[in-house]
């Protein structure tokens, strides 16, 4: 019971907190950990961001905060995102992302930097993969292809995509070629590794969605925490 | 410097000696056996060095009771106590992977004299 009890309490602190930040894949090393086991990482640039607006029950229906990341100049920027990057006065931004977040925590202007998450923290983090063009079964969906010798003449080919009397179509969905990549994708319960806040750097334990110079959301883990 | 390069090059350590291919060095390992750490000492000739910061390793090849033995360690490993160079080999390539089908006389490296 008092277990129980423990976990209600640590919850509900973390939900008066902002849960995520952007930040920019820089690319991957590997650092030795104190047993001397080398362990892959990728350092995260993460500058502290700008609360741009924040949005209240009253006027929006949900609370949250909005904050911009990757500074840009203003000249790049459309005269209504202008308008609304001045209410804060702190720049102006290339990504704007929604976190949402209990009343009267943030206010506009307040910056956000990567301390908010901690070494050893479990985060999800969402990126842009990748493109990869046009791409078969094989790389695209996993299938095993076939035998490469003694005569055979079925290699990288998806095989048989339906019969020909019943159901004498192909089934939606049915796996095919066609373009890979290029899409959102998050990877679940990573690990910190380090918080350098002297640097604005984060490192992720493993490896991230995205090419170098990409930018990704990074959350608190919605199904582990440290 | 760039931020992946300032990583790693904390990570690196400064009290490794210098050796190349075909010089015959003794690692010093830290063996850690549940609460206790000992050091054990692997001593062969290194046959591969691959750079990059601290990224780097090597290969040791030795021969232990007749059967060829080859350990990869990470140069900047914490886990590397020391490393003893035994002697300097003269050798004329950088990746000694036909020691692998010598044997006895012929694995033989020629020691390096002082002037190199």
């Amino acid at each position: 019971m008092k277990i129980i009890d423990y976990i209600v309490i640590e919850k509900k602190l973390d939900e008066s907190m902002i849960k995520g930040i952007i930040g920019k894949k820089l690319g991957m090393t590997q650092v030795f950990a104190e047993d001397g086991a080398a362990v892959g990482v990728t350092a995260v640039e993460v500058e502290p961001s700008v609360v741009v607006q924040v949005k209240t029950k009253e006027k929006d229906g949900y609370d949250a905060i909005q904050i911009g990341y990757g500074r840009i100049k203003q000249k790049n920027v459309t005269k209504p995102l202008q308008g609304h990057f001045n209410k804060a006065n702190k720049g102006f931004f290339r990504e704007l992302k929604e976190f949402p977040t209990e009343a009267g925590m943030y206010e506009i202007g307040q910056e956000i930097s990567a301390d908010i998450f901690q070494a050893g923290d479990f985060v999800d983090i969402a990126g842009i993969s990748k493109g990869k063009g046009f791409q078969g079964v094989i790389k695209r969906h996993g299938f095993h292809g076939g035998r490469a010798t003694h005569g055979s003449m079925f290699h990288r080919a998806p095989g048989s995509i339906g019969a020909s009397a019943d159901p004498a179509r192909v089934f939606k969905g049915t796996k095919l070629p066609g373009h890979m990549g290029c899409v959102r994708k998050t990877i679940q319960n990573m690990q910190v590794w380090q918080v350098r806040t002297d640097r604005n750097l984060l490192l992720l334990k493993g490896s991230i969605p995205g090419s170098k110079n990409g930018f990704v959301i990074i959350k608190q883990a919605k199904k582990k925490s440290a | 410097m760039n931020v992946i390069e300032m990583i790693e090059k904390e990570q690196m350590r400064s009290d490794i000696p210098g050796f190349k291919s075909g010089d015959t060095v003794k690692v010093h390992v830290r063996i850690i056996e549940g609460l206790k750490q000992r050091i054990q000492a692997f001593e062969g000739v290194v046959i591969r060095k691959r750079r990059g910061n601290s990224r780097s390793n090597f290969t040791v090849r030795k021969v232990s009771y007749g059967i060829g033995v080859e350990r990869t360690f990470p140069l900047h490993s914490p886990i590397i106590d020391r490393i003893e160079v035994m002697s300097k080999g003269l050798v004329r390539r950088s990746r000694l992977y036909y020691l692998r089908n010598l044997r006895g006389k012929k694995a033989r490296i020629k020691e390096a004299t002082s002037i190199r």
